[in-house]
């Protein structure tokens, strides 16, 4: 789960991190209103969407830029009104966009030093990890490759947590000295504690700057949070912004299915994660392209199995389809029944390829082959594959 | 011959009143495994089935039955406090199905566990099997057949599939390890790796791997370095997209880290055969096993 730039810095206050004032509005009124409270000049006003490059982009209407400066509360009235309910599209956005339907209203600081710092969740130890670089600002994968020694690494013990002597010893290897270095030390402890009680797995501020008069404030802030965990976070579970979701994936979470939406032709609805990762594998190397991600779980029934085909046939590049169920738990008429139903439903459009192998595979077929549908049966993984990729009209 | 399950495996099932630890403990038990006792708080002095005896703590269960094995259907909320519970209770070897566990819980039992005797296998893993000997998880046991070649590996169904296929060639088994997919597990691919090497039981490997950390490259440095026998292999992902969480929360490419393409380099490097497909898994042993590949 995502969430937005202001939601984040709300947290990071909520955990004593020093971040530049702002508010969030959703209307132009709103907007000027927030300007007025922060009592400055120096103001910049923040596209809110769950993407980068918002500086970089372009609204539908033509407003350029995702992000202004601005001298005044009116001013920022002004540009609000161009930007809320507007479409804002950015290199991640894609061209569809994303409509806008907050700012963030904040005071400009300037900037005189630019640092990134974050913490993450390391398989390799098992436990967090502080990774920092006096070179902020910018994109650290470019610094780990091009500078790999400026690059700093601190391993946080799981069970004994951040030590204060860590958060001094940062502070001095990132430049910082005298109160600064207090301040510093200061916000990477808050930082190690908002990681830890809204169960991240990353929580990444790029850039954290040193403004010209020495406050260290986190300018911006990404987070990463565990959805295994959000069930003990309603506070956080309740930030998530469906409208920046994909409508397919925000369905499938309803019905409890994990689907994630690609660009090619071929649906596929798979029982398990790495059976799901291999079936689009192997439609690729047969020549074709999977349409998605679609991991049906190990207990789904014949309901869940109907809502599935009807996100699969929902998206209408979809040229066929590809079951592939190895049974385990989950018996394959049950999955052939909700087939029938599906198919009955909604009426199919496109060819399906269906192979069911394991529990109950014969009772699955005979119900797929009496049902009279024209469902072309597969006998194994390959002979699936290379069915689904001809019935979508490709292949080598 | 197999590794860490056989025939005098004693089993305990914690979570063995609900649903799901009850479906399966009976599947387990049809299967032939010894399963000795059950556990689930405030359900002590029941019998599950008629049969089994129910304990409060697993201290208990240990205390009473020598179980040497457990295996967890503890909901994720508790399942971590339940791995604890057990190698606090000084069993062997735990082996937690339980799916979506918050990866935070996980890494306090890495943690906990650091230096004691217990082993870890998963979570949100299939589980264990010797064929024909004991079964202990939730993978269909017919698909099976006692043999000689170990099965290690992060997926379920993809387990199965690969299971299948060496059976329907007339490929036995010694025992198949599903480790699981999360970011923080407990045994890794390479513990597994270790484990065959040294069963005079395991005569081949297949090991099954996909995107996301660096378990399989390390295995494969370990296997180029120390394994005496044939290994073949494949991973799942080679499509997904960078960023996004396949599933299995462990199944992400970030930073340019743990891409198919880096772990099917490094299982190449070390001599390992790599199954160009998920199709051709058993083929490729058998190719291997030729010499031919």
């Amino acid at each position: 789960m995502n969430i937005h730039e202001y939601q984040a810095k709300e947290l990071l206050q909520k955990f004593g991190v020093a971040t530049p004032r702002g508010k969030a509005a959703s209307t132009p009124e709103e907007a000027e209103q927030a300007a007025r409270e922060l009592g400055t000049d120096n103001l910049v006003i923040k596209a809110q969407v769950h993407a980068g490059g918002r500086g970089k982009g372009t609204f539908a209407n033509g407003f350029k830029g995702g992000v202004h400066l601005c001298k005044s509360p009116e001013e920022v009235r002004d540009v609000a009104s161009k930007m809320l309910g507007q479409t804002l599209v950015t290199h991640q956005t894609g061209p569809a966009g994303r409509v806008v339907n907050k700012v963030l209203v904040a005071e400009s600081v300037d900037i005189a030093r630019e640092i990134y710092f974050a913490i993450l969740l390391d398989r390799a130890t098992a436990g967090p990890i502080v990774v920092a670089s006096t070179e902020g600002g910018v994109e650290i994968e470019a610094v780990a490759e091009k500078s790999p020694e400026k690059i700093l690494r601190e391993k946080i013990h799981p069970l004994a947590g951040l030590q204060a002597f860590q958060t001094r010893k940062l502070a001095k290897q990132l430049g910082f000295e005298g109160t600064q270095a207090k301040a510093a030390a200061k916000l990477f402890e808050g930082l190690y504690r908002t990681f830890l009680a809204c169960d991240c797995s990353m929580v990444e501020v790029n850039p954290l700057v040193v403004t010209p008069e020495g406050q260290v404030l986190a300018l911006d802030a990404k987070f990463n949070f565990d959805d295994n965990a959000l069930y003990r976070h309603p506070e956080l579970a309740a930030m998530r912004d469906i409208a920046e979701e994909d409508p397919r994936e925000v369905e499938a979470s309803k019905h409890g299915l994990n689907y994630i939406g690609l660009d090619g032709n071929i649906a596929c609805l798979v029982n398990g994660a790495g059976l799901a990762m291999a079936t689009m594998d192997i439609i690729k190397s047969y020549g074709g392209s999977p349409a998605n991600f679609l991991d049906v779980g190990g207990s789904a029934t014949g309901d869940q199995v109907t809502e599935a085909f009807k996100i699969l046939i929902s998206d209408d590049k979809v040229k066929a389809i590809l079951v592939n169920i190895f049974g385990g738990i989950m018996k394959c008429d049950v999955i052939a029944q909700g087939i029938i139903d599906a198919v009955k439903a909604v009426n199919l459009p496109v060819p399906l390829v269906a192979r069911l192998e394991g529990t109950n595979m014969e009772a699955g077929k005979k119900l797929l082959a009496e049902s009279g549908l024209a469902v072309i049966t597969a006998g194994d993984l390959a002979d699936a594959a290379e069915k689904v990729v001809k019935a979508a009209g490709g292949g080598k | 011959m197999s590794v860490l399950v056989d025939k005098n495996t004693r089993l305990v099932v914690q979570g063995i009143t609900g649903n799901t630890g009850g479906f399966h403990a009976r599947q387990c038990m049809e299967y032939g495994t010894n399963v000795v006792a059950g556990v689930t708080p405030g359900k002590g002095g029941q019998k599950f089935d008629g049969k089994v005896p129910v304990f409060d703590t697993v201290w208990e269960a240990r205390q009473e039955t020598r179980c040497n094995v457990s295996v967890i259907f503890v909901p994720a909320a508790g399942a971590a406090d339940g791995i604890l519970e057990a190698v606090d209770a000084g069993v062997e070897l735990v082996i937690c199905i339980t799916e979506g566990i918050p990866v935070m819980d996980m890494m306090r039992v890495k943690a906990e566990m650091a230096g004691r005797p217990s082993r870890l296998i998963g979570p949100n893993c299939p589980g264990i099997i010797t064929p024909g000997a004991c079964k202990i998880g939730i993978m269909p046991g017919y698909i099976h057949k006692p043999g000689s070649v170990g099965v290690i590996s992060r997926s379920g169904t993809l387990t199965y599939e690969a299971v299948w296929q060496l059976t329907s060639r007339g490929l036995g088994q010694s025992t198949c390890i599903g480790i699981g997919g999360d970011p923080i597990n407990g045994m890794s691919h390479l513990d597994a790796v270790k484990l065959f090497n040294d069963d005079p039981g395991t005569e081949s490997m297949i090991l099954i791997g996909e995107i996301g950390g660096t378990a399989e490259e390390e295995a494969a440095a370990w296997i180029k370095e120390n394994c005496r026998k044939p290994v073949a292999a494949f991973i799942a992902g080679t499509t997904a997209p960078p960023g996004r969480r396949m599933g299995h929360a462990g199944a992400i490419v970030s930073g340019g880290k743990g891409t198919a393409a880096g772990k099917i380099e490094a299982l190449k490097a070390a001599g390992i055969a790599v199954a160009e497909t998920p199709a051709v898994m058993a083929d490729t042993l058998i190719a291997r096993l030729k010499g031919s590949n």
